[in-house]
């Protein structure tokens, strides 16, 4: 029983950066522009929120406040994805460029700069920034004493903020999507640009707001998947900028499922770490390296779930081309 | 008479011109980079950089092994290009091709030619799935690549560690994390030095065959490409998938071939990396960083075969000096050059566009008047 809550908490804490990052990945790409850039932004937003957390550790001010400085961190990890993400919305937008190669751009820039610049503040060869311990939230930071050890597990022990951040983004994403003249404007941008265009939309602002809070929502997941791993930030977000790209396409582009496939996702990558311990998983012999087996299968999964949805795809329609107000 | 073309129409040269800037502006930026991070050690690390490739004939022969599947890579990248294709996946196909080399040549015990026959084989198996699911169900390949990377990446380890025969446990070392050293397994599957190479670059380990073939892999796909109707028909697809379809063109199949090819080309980058006899495949936590390279290789030459010659030679060049610009820098320090060229790239392509545009203009007024 302790081990199943086990899985479940943790399967919540490795979800948290997917649906964040996928999410984030929804409204550039809702806004019609494709964003590949959401590896190379999680590193940045966790680069500099990792920076922040250990200045408030050597501080004092962080193991005093610790709640308050990492809202603070998170924060400037939203900020610092922005801004990284202002790069591939200026050449995909202002500029017209090919929105691919223009991630791909950033996707390598980013963890170069991001070890660079951890050798400079740190020291040479010190290359994992380490985030402090007082983040966690802890029961007893509600009083909490004497709590039922299957309750303790499933709420606090791997509790961060940035959960129920998470859990309020995705409510908020969900309503500014659907419910908001901002988000219907922004649906049609990536649907038809032209049509929007000529009712009065400005389809390069509203390009602009979907990458720049796909950079925000990307920079918190960057930061989100540093707390889930919790061995420090070494330079890179092992390719979860790449997995909530599938989570993405597997939501079908809608908040609500793209929470839903964050979890599955975030279950195999558990079962992937945890398969040794876990018992009611089908035996697979003397196989060797299982965990690769367990890493590959969302994959996989995803590429024959794009085979049938193909067809009736909901993937916006003008994703991926250049606005340009002169075309026809 | 033939009339000179104006030095602004010159294709070629404008996209040299391009290239050339990108790279200067890297070099700038990157060098802005250090500056700002380590004022003191900024200027020798540059100068490492810049300097190490041709310090000596052992590293320049470095320069040429790197330079060798990163060619392949860039060829890979650049004919998918041509086709209209984003090959983000040369990274796993080059993945499939490297196990399929040293599985012929640890397993089987194949020679060194015929290793690099299956790693083609093993590159094109993996370039043909973006290019069916693109055809058959319209799913973007980039998004096909990139899911393909992961799974090539985790598929290969899977079956690197169920293979007893293939890792170097199996062949006298202790680690069992890693294919077997050909030096142990199979000598006659590393790569020969060639006679001509060897002389040159007497003291080099790292010079053999493979630059030789990744040239002429070039020069094949450059034929390819400018002299036949099938490589017309390519091109044409790149163009306007459309205009091809009305054309009489298959648009479907050309999109599968081109995936193909360069898959195959890719593939045949993993098994010259992993054949020369001074690497182990060791068991990946994430993608193989190569297959990425070819992309910014691919762009500076703005996919042109015989250009990839020499953009793969500058990215290698820069790579083997990244790695003596420590301690003061890491040797990714390279990769910030590398990506604010691949930015630039991103939006060269309308930069020419523009001059084109402009000339054209130029040309209509001088109609009129």
């Amino acid at each position: 029983m302790s081990l199943f809550v086990n899985i479940i908490s943790l399967t919540v804490v490795f979800a948290v950066p997917l649906m964040l990052v996928a999410l984030g990945g929804m409204f550039s790409e809702r806004s019609g522009v494709v964003n590949i850039a959401l590896e190379g932004i999680m590193i940045i937003g966790a680069l500099c929120s990792c920076f922040t957390l250990k200045a408030f550790h050597t501080s004092g001010f962080g193991p005093k406040f610790p709640q308050l400085a990492m809202f603070l961190a998170v924060l400037v990890a939203a900020v610092a994805g922005m801004i990284f993400s202002l790069l591939l919305a200026f050449a995909a937008i202002n500029l017209k460029a090919d929105q691919t190669i223009g991630g791909t751009a950033l996707n390598t820039f980013a963890p170069a700069f991001a070890i660079v610049l951890t050798w400079a503040i740190q020291g040479q060869g010190i290359s994992t920034i380490q985030i402090p311990s007082w983040i966690r939230i802890r029961a007893s930071d509600f009083g909490l004493t004497n709590l039922n050890p299957i309750i303790k597990t499933l709420f606090f022990k791997y509790s961060y903020m940035t959960t129920p951040i998470a859990i309020v983004i995705l409510i908020v994403s969900y309503i500014v999507l659907y419910k908001t003249r901002f988000g219907l404007r922004l649906r049609a941008c990536g649907e038809h640009p032209q049509a929007a265009d000529s009712v009065g939309i400005n389809v390069y602002k509203m390009r602009y707001a979907g990458v720049l809070i796909s950079g925000a929502l990307g920079g918190i997941g960057g930061l989100a998947y540093i707390v889930a791993v919790g061995s420090g930030f070494n330079s890179n977000v092992g390719g979860y900028g790449f997995l909530a790209l599938a989570v993405m396409i597997f939501g079908n582009w809608k908040p609500f499922y793209i929470a839903g496939s964050a979890v599955m996702f975030a279950l195999f990558k558990v079962i992937a770490a945890y398969h040794s311990v876990i018992p009611f998983l089908p035996d697979l012999g003397s196989l060797k390296e299982k965990s690769s087996l367990y890493q590959m299968l969302p994959y996989i999964v995803t590429m024959i779930v794009l085979i049938f949805t193909s067809k009736k795809s909901r993937a916006p329609k003008a994703e991926g081309i250049p606005y340009d107000k002169g075309q026809r | 008479m033939k009339k000179r073309k104006p030095l602004a129409e010159n294709a070629a040269l404008i996209s040299l011109l391009a290239s050339i800037m990108s790279i200067l502006i890297g070099l700038l930026i990157g060098f802005i980079v250090l500056l700002i991070v380590n004022p003191g050690a900024a200027v020798e690390g540059m100068a490492a950089m810049l300097g190490t490739g041709f310090s000596s004939p052992d590293k320049f022969g470095k320069v040429l092994y790197q330079a060798a599947p990163l060619l392949l890579c860039g060829l890979s990248v650049g004919f998918a290009f041509q086709t209209g294709l984003f090959n983000i996946g040369a990274s796993g196909q080059y993945t499939i091709g490297a196990f399929f080399a040293l599985y012929g040549a640890i397993v089987f015990q194949l020679p060194w030619w015929a290793c690099l026959l299956l790693a083609m084989v093993g590159g094109a198996f993996w370039g043909i799935f973006p290019g069916l699911f693109k055809a058959f169900f319209n799913v973007n390949e980039v998004i096909t690549s990139i899911m393909f990377n992961w799974i090539a990446m985790y598929l290969v380890n899977l079956l690197i560690a169920n293979t007893p025969m293939i890792l170097a446990s199996a062949w006298g070392a202790t680690n069992s994390d890693r294919t077997a050293a050909l030096a142990a397994a199979n000598p006659g599957a590393i790569l020969p030095q060639g006679y001509i190479l060897a002389r040159l670059f007497g003291g080099s380990t790292w010079i053999n065959i493979s630059i030789v073939i990744a040239i002429l892999a070039a020069i094949v796909i450059w034929f390819v490409l400018v002299k036949t109707t099938f490589g017309y028909e390519l091109k044409a697809v790149g163009n306007s998938k459309e205009a091809a379809r009305y054309a009489g063109i298959n648009a479907n199949r050309c999109v599968i071939q081109s995936m193909v090819i360069a898959g195959a080309l890719a593939g045949l980058a993993g098994g010259l990396y992993y054949l020369a006899g001074t690497v182990q495949y060791v068991l990946e936590k994430s993608v193989l960083a190569m297959g990425f390279n070819g992309i910014p290789v691919a762009l500076l030459a703005n996919s042109n075969p015989l250009g990839t010659i020499f953009s793969a030679l500058f990215v290698s060049y820069i790579q083997v000096g990244g790695s003596s610009m420590q301690p003061n820098f890491s040797s990714e320090s390279v990769d910030i050059i590398i990506s604010v060229i691949i930015y630039l790239a991103a939006f060269a392509l309308l930069m020419r566009h523009i001059i084109v545009k402009l000339l054209a203009k130029k040309k209509e007024r001088r109609a009129k008047a």
